[in-house]
């Protein structure tokens, strides 16, 4: 049988706030091949059988972090997940998980942005620096501290992979704290000081219980919970530092 | 609990099963729970120093105890439980640490779990020295 006779079945978590109280599976059939993406499938859905299908979605090459839902279970950006690997199917698809769901596969990210914004994700100098002063100049060594952190799309997959963010919406979470990570290990960065209120709350790194499944789902390797993890430590070291020293271990 | 805010009328899903989800938190809380296996093995000990405070005959009485046929099956199962427990936290302490370079070069995760492993072997090694040493 060839490509084009082939098809696959597709069941959607359906929530349409006008009209039902709990989410519903819907199912489609989708014409399959071997290219096809699980974005491409819904977009599939959405022009050819049933415009009313919410879903995000924008660079469809996995750096604009907008198309993250659950697929079969787990957490993937549907850009770079295929359906040839995911036959015979049916493939379920469902918004990320832990987010409240605000139309089928579109969630609230109003808390993440939130949490994002808290954090002062940008450098900010030790000193006022002018143009004439030039460039700042790193190592190799000193940019591989934060390289990898400095990856984070924001796509909010290893929110959903996060049971305690799921239990507790407060908690910071996985990819925030990877990027407060990111900027307080840049050598240019000043800023750690503002940044460590955030980090030592309890809705901070201690809120995480080493779960380690952010890091697998991470679809750019930034390894959230080593960020996470290693700032346990630091914030024991700033919560007693601050007995030897007044202004605290910054 | 299906909580919804009040103005946008978003779904929030239950947690409950939560940890049956998925087989990766399956294997996390079977990592947590050999946390009590350590918690059991303390407890024993620590009898066992309490006995020791109390004098000979309840010393002898609780080295005795531990010759029983329950009390080996338990050892057993919590030798088990811990060598689980060492597993499964080695796997996941590369994650707890700074980055660690050494010659310029970045020491890789799988480098720093064998280590976890080496001082095992290594302290296991000693002890069990140790302990046929002093009852030679």
């Amino acid at each position: 049988m060839s490509d084009a006779d082939r098809s696959v079945e597709i069941e959607v978590l359906r929530y349409r706030p006008e009209q039902e109280d709990a989410p519903v599976w819907q199912r489609y059939t989708v014409p399959y091949s071997d290219d096809l993406s699980v974005l491409q499938a819904l977009q599939h859905v959405k022009d050819e059988l049933d415009g009313t299908l919410s879903f995000r979605w924008s660079c469809r090459m996995a750096i604009c972090g907008s198309c993250g839902m659950m697929v079969n279970g787990k957490p993937a950006l549907s850009c770079q997940t295929f359906v040839r690997d995911l036959l015979p199917g049916p493939v379920r698809i469902e918004a990320l998980a832990h987010f409240p769901i605000e139309r089928d596969l579109v969630v609230n990210v109003e808390g993440f942005v939130r949490k994002l914004e808290s954090i002062k994700p940008y450098l900010i100098p030790k000193h006022p620096r002018t143009l004439a002063q030039g460039e700042y100049r790193q190592t190799p060594e000193q940019l591989e501290q934060f390289e990898q952190f400095s990856s984070c799309i924001n796509c909010m997959l290893c929110y959903a992979a996060c049971p305690q963010f799921g239990l507790d919406p407060e908690f910071t979470g996985p990819g925030v704290l990877a990027l407060l990570h990111r900027y307080n290990a840049d050598s240019r960065d000043g800023g750690r000081a503002q940044r460590m209120e955030v980090l030592n709350a309890e809705e901070g790194v201690w809120s995480c219980t080493a779960v380690g499944y952010c890091s697998e789902v991470c679809p750019k390797h930034v390894d959230p919970a080593n960020a996470v993890n290693q700032n346990k430590v630091n914030s024991a070291k700033d919560y007693f530092l601050r007995f030897l020293s007044p202004k605290g271990a910054t | 609990m299906n909580r919804k805010a009040a103005v946008s009328k978003a779904y929030v899903r239950p947690m409950h099963g939560w940890w049956r989800r998925d087989p990766f938190f399956v294997r996390y809380m079977a990592r947590e729970a050999t946390a009590l296996a350590v918690l059991a093995y303390a407890i024993v000990l620590t009898v066992g120093v309490v006995r020791l405070a109390q004098g000979e005959a309840a010393w002898n009485g609780w080295l005795q105890a531990l010759r029983s046929p329950w009390s080996l099956l338990l050892h057993a199962v919590l030798l088990v439980a811990m060598v689980v427990h060492a597993k499964s936290w080695f796997e996941i302490m590369p994650k707890t640490m700074p980055m660690i370079v050494i010659g310029g070069r970045r020491v890789g995760a799988a480098t720093i779990t064998r280590s976890g492993w080496a001082a095992t072997v290594v302290a296991s090694i000693a002890l069990l020295t140790i302990a046929w040493w002093l009852r030679r």
